[in-house]
């Protein structure tokens, strides 16, 4: 990736980014990510191009933004703008990732709606949809590529889907009794036990190719 | 109408907090919400996810055709504000405390113990579009194209890195030839 500024002093501290800048960053990466994808182009855009984040900057707010709920690409606008330029550059910056978007897909709602009885229509969007499966699936493996070789996990994993999928159990319910289980059986003293190797396990740490799929 | 248009804020504001995973593993509850609390139909619901595919940005922009399929343009104002302001309000505090736990080993078991939870959550999105384009509604009875296609698409992402919106769009043209 390309190189960061200076070793220890990370280029977002250091800059003063224009509230204008941070929504047209914002803006384009809402703007260009079609079909999905749009993490992969916050980070082109706020690493690649602008350089107010070196790239291990970019990875930990992703990891954050992963972590927390919500979608993504937005909880990373939300904490880029926020770190850049505290509040009003949470609008900034959550306002131009969504304008585009907003735009083209109320567009094609309105016509959606005039239309959608057009057996031509629905073919068209049926084979979207289908092509959505088949990508949320290679997403799903790809980012839970560790997950699903934990025996651990992989319980977890299983007992997430069936709540939901076979149980019908409403989410919050799900959330608020496995979220808690997860994290008491990955609680620090039991971590430690568990420790297979030294290396710093980042659930969610991944190349670029997984992050291009994500939205 | 006051009353509705209140329940499906609520509904999407309940929904923008609870994606631990992102967008996808709110989908089953999503679904589930709007076709039995509200008058959206499976297919309506297929069809407004796939909207969301074509458009760019974040996919689940789509909540404001639902908004708006339900409850015209107020019911998507509505949504939009609901799904998305609450959980950035919420990002933005965690934001902040977040730092204060830097080193916490608490933090790490947070991240750790909600992993395969999102990957369980996601994995459900997935299987509750794949039900709701694979099989049939009414028929109950598989769709060999629409599987053709998953797998397809599924098979060349494993394979390379494609640009997802012009797949998206091979997809829908291959249904649009082959479909009957």
């Amino acid at each position: 990736m390309p190189p960061s500024s200076t070793a220890n002093e990370s280029p977002a501290a250091a800059k003063n980014v224009a509230l204008f800048d941070l929504f047209k960053l914002f803006f384009m990466a809402g703007a260009v990510s079609f079909g999905g994808g749009v993490v992969a182009y916050e980070r082109e855009y706020l690493v690649g191009s602008a350089k107010w984040l070196s790239d291990e900057d970019f990875l930990s707010t992703l990891e954050i933004a992963e972590t927390l709920p919500g979608l993504n690409s937005v909880n990373i606008a939300v904490i880029v703008g926020d770190n850049l330029r505290g509040i009003p550059g949470v609008i900034a910056a959550v306002a131009g990732l969504v304008i585009p978007g907003t735009v083209i897909v109320m567009v094609l709602g309105i016509l959606w709606s005039s239309s959608r009885h057009d057996p031509r229509v629905q073919h068209f969007l049926l084979g979207i949809a289908a092509a959505a499966v088949g990508m949320l699936s290679v997403v799903t493996l790809q980012l839970g590529r560790r997950q699903f070789q934990s025996a651990l996990d992989l319980a977890i994993i299983v007992v997430t889907f069936a709540a939901v999928s076979i149980f019908k159990i409403s989410l919050a319910w799900v959330l608020l009794a496995i979220g808690p289980v997860a994290i008491f059986l990955y609680r620090p003293a039991a971590r430690r036990a568990l420790q297979r190797t030294a290396e710093p396990h980042l659930p969610f740490h991944r190349g670029p190719r997984h992050g291009k799929l994500r939205n | 109408m006051r009353t509705q248009l209140l329940k499906l804020g609520a509904v999407f504001a309940m929904l923008g907090i609870l994606a631990v995973g992102g967008g996808t593993a709110v989908l089953p509850e999503m679904r589930h919400a709007t076709v039995h609390w509200f008058n959206l139909t499976d297919k309506q619901f297929r069809d407004i996810y796939s909207l969301g595919q074509v458009a760019p940005g974040p996919n689940m922009l789509m909540v404001l055709v639902i908004g708006y399929r339900l409850m015209g343009a107020l019911g998507a104002a509505v949504v939009g504000a609901a799904f998305f302001i609450p959980d950035c309000v919420l990002t933005l505090l965690a934001n902040r405390l977040w730092i204060r736990f830097e080193g916490s080993p608490w933090r790490l078991a947070v991240q750790r113990g909600m992993a395969p939870v999102a990957i369980g959550l996601m994995s459900a999105g997935t299987y509750a579009i794949g039900k709701l384009t694979i099989v049939g509604p009414i028929t109950g009875r598989l769709n060999p194209l629409s599987m053709g296609i998953a797998i397809g698409v599924g098979a060349i992402l494993l394979w390379r890195h494609v640009n997802p919106g012009l797949l998206v769009l091979a997809a829908g043209a291959v249904y649009l030839l082959l479909g009957r």
